[in-house]
Order: structure tokens, then C-alpha cells, then sequence
């Protein structure tokens, strides 16, 4: 039986390769931000009250081009909506919590931290103390989003654009997934919810980010069906 | 106005994580629901990946040759085989330099 410290020590570690990639879309983020005419405060306090990397770029973007609050808000709640997603999966790891213990934790759900904690989960069912991997993973994600917005705000004009530096989220995105390219079901569902993504990229809203996890879900569900 | 935007799509976020965790319990969840979620990271990262990669800054298609199809494959490639995160981004990201900066 692993401690709490320990396992909390694991998540660190688990999701720490990723913050290659975390670390500087933050500040690719931060100097967005500034870049959008929004003042230092203001680009800060979406990281730590939003803390959502893609919506908060998204946010600022509609609130700069002249958008209403509503159509920045709702663009933030469909675009982080796959949280849900997240919740769902996590939530029978989480259930013999308290609910304080609960709210705490889910504050700290972002992708990465998401999709290593559940590995480690999938792995070790039986440890008592799993959940302080996600909460060593989720912080440590914090911080280092909250410090590299920080950086991005004040030193992220320094960073030259032609780096394409954004190009790292979805490199650390393909870094998670690559593991399941060894299963044709997963290649399958991935291949349908990724050219849906593409198809319904211009769909209002953002909400492409929703519905082609719905759609790979559904076709997940048919191969399931079609298997037995 | 703009600060009460800020605290409501926070709590909106908030509420998108907290929700599934705090209402769901375990007898909800049926053998067939947990064998769908078991795909969850198949189908939200391939949504954020394919558009990142396939589409350019104002959602039209990149060519056949841009470097971020260069580099994406690299990753995959490297990822596959190795199994390395750090590996992985490395390699992705600096082929896609390599591809802009000397070709």
C-alpha cells in the first residue's frame, strides 16, 4: 500500500514529461493576453479562475473582437464541456470520498492530469490513496500554469512568434494517446472523432469540441455491440 | 461587466468538473457505460489533435507539406515506438522547426 505522500509524488512525476508543453502555451497564453489589450490582472485572473488553457485564449479572443459576455461565457462552458467527460470516467475512483475532498479535487481536472491519473487508476485499482495522484498531478499542472501565464504577461513578447510554439498542445495530446494506436478499436474511434472534429471545426460555439466526442462515443458504443 | 464574465465562465468551467464527480455513483455506472468511458481519451484528444494539426489559424486545410504534418507524424512514429512522452514532443517539435527554419 503506497502513502499518501507517495502517491502523490507519482502523479508529480506522471504528468511532469507534459509540462514541456504546458509551460509554454502558458506563455504563449500570458502574451496573447497582453497582446489583446487586456491588462496584466485581468489575462491573470482567467488562469486562475477560468484555468482552462484553449478557453481562455478563446475568451479573451471573443471579449478583444468586440463579442458579448454571454457568446465569450458560453464559448468557455461548451469548449470545457468535455469535462464531463472527464468526470464521469473519474468519478468511480473518487466515490468513497467526502464531498468537501470532491470539490477540492475537481477544481484541478485539466487533460493531462486527467489522462495520467486515470492510467495510474486503471493500474493500481486497488491502492487506497489514488486520488492524491490526481491531486499531485493537478497542482503541480496549476502551478506551473499559473507561474508561465505570469512569464507569458510580462516576458512573452521576447518569445518569437514563428517558434509556433502552440504547436505543443497538440503534441502533448498525441503523446498521451499514442499508447492505444496498439488497438484497432481505439485507432477506429479515434480516426471517426478526429475527422469529425476537422468536419465540424467552423460549427458556432466551439462546439466541435463536444460533439465529436459524442460521435466517437456512439461509434464506440456500435463496435462494442458489433464485437459480441 | 468583463470581470463578472471572468467569474461566471470560471464558475461555469468549475461546474463542468465538479458536476460528474460529485453526482455520479458507482451504481450508475453499468458494465457496458464503464466499457464506453473506457474510450474517453480515444475521443476528446483525437478532437483537439486532428484540427490542430490538419487546420491552420482560420480553420482552413494546411497543405500536404506543412510542418505540422510533419511533425505530428514524427511524434506519432517516435511515440509509438518508444512509449516516451518527452520523447515524443521533442521529437514532434523539432522536426516541425527543422521543417521551417532550414527548409
Amino acid at each position: 500500500m503506497r502513502s499518501k505522500y507517495e502517491t502523490f509524488k507519482i502523479g508529480i512525476k506522471d504528468v511532469a514529461p507534459h509540462l514541456l508543453s504546458v509551460f509554454p502555451f502558458g506563455i504563449i497564453f500570458g502574451a496573447i493576453g497582453i497582446e489583446l489589450g487586456f491588462s496584466p490582472l485581468f489575462t491573470y485572473a482567467t488562469s486562475l479562475i477560468i484555468f482552462g488553457g484553449a478557453s481562455q485564449i478563446v475568451f479573451l479572443q471573443l471579449l478583444s473582437g468586440g463579442a458579448s459576455s454571454l457568446i465569450a461565457i458560453t464559448s468557455v462552458g461548451i469548449i470545457n464541456s468535455r469535462h464531463f467527460l472527464y468526470g464521469a470516467v473519474l468519478s468511480e475512483y473518487l466515490q468513497k470520498l467526502s464531498l468537501i475532498k470532491k470539490l477540492f479535487i475537481s477544481y484541478f481536472i485539466v487533460d493531462q492530469g486527467f489522462a495520467v491519473s486515470n492510467q495510474y487508476f486503471k493500474k493500481n485499482p486497488t491502492e487506497k490513496f489514488n486520488h492524491y495522484h490526481l491531486i499531485g498531478s493537478g497542482i503541480i499542472l496549476w502551478f506551473i500554469w499559473q507561474v508561465s501565464t505570469i512569464i507569458g504577461i510580462y516576458l512573452g513578447s521576447i518569445v518569437p512568434e514563428e517558434l509556433g510554439l502552440k504547436f505543443a498542445i497538440p503534441l502533448t495530446f498525441i503523446a498521451i494517446i499514442v499508447n492505444e494506436l496498439r488497438k484497432f478499436d481505439h485507432v477506429l474511434v479515434m480516426l471517426i472523432s478526429g475527422l469529425a472534429a476537422t468536419f465540424f471545426y467552423n460549427a458556432p460555439f466551439k462546439t466541435y469540441i463536444i460533439i465529436s466526442p459524442l460521435i466517437g462515443l456512439f461509434a464506440a458504443m456500435i463496435i462494442n455491440r458489433l464485437k459480441k | 461587466m468583463t470581470w463578472t464574465s471572468i467569474f461566471i465562465a470560471g464558475i461555469l468551467t468549475y461546474f463542468t468538473r465538479m458536476s460528474m464527480v460529485t453526482l455520479i455513483r458507482k451504481e450508475m455506472i453499468s458494465d457496458n457505460l464503464r466499457k464506453i468511458l473506457n474510450y474517453v481519451p480515444s475521443v476528446v484528444f483525437p478532437s483537439i489533435i486532428f484540427p490542430g494539426v490538419l487546420l491552420d489559424d482560420f480553420g482552413a486545410f494546411v497543405t500536404i507539406s506543412d510542418p505540422k504534418i510533419f511533425g505530428a507524424m514524427t511524434a506519432l512514429i517516435i511515440g509509438f515506438f518508444t512509449r516516451n512522452v518527452i520523447l515524443t514532443i521533442v521529437s514532434g517539435l523539432s522536426s516541425y522547426w527543422i521543417v521551417i527554419f532550414i527548409f
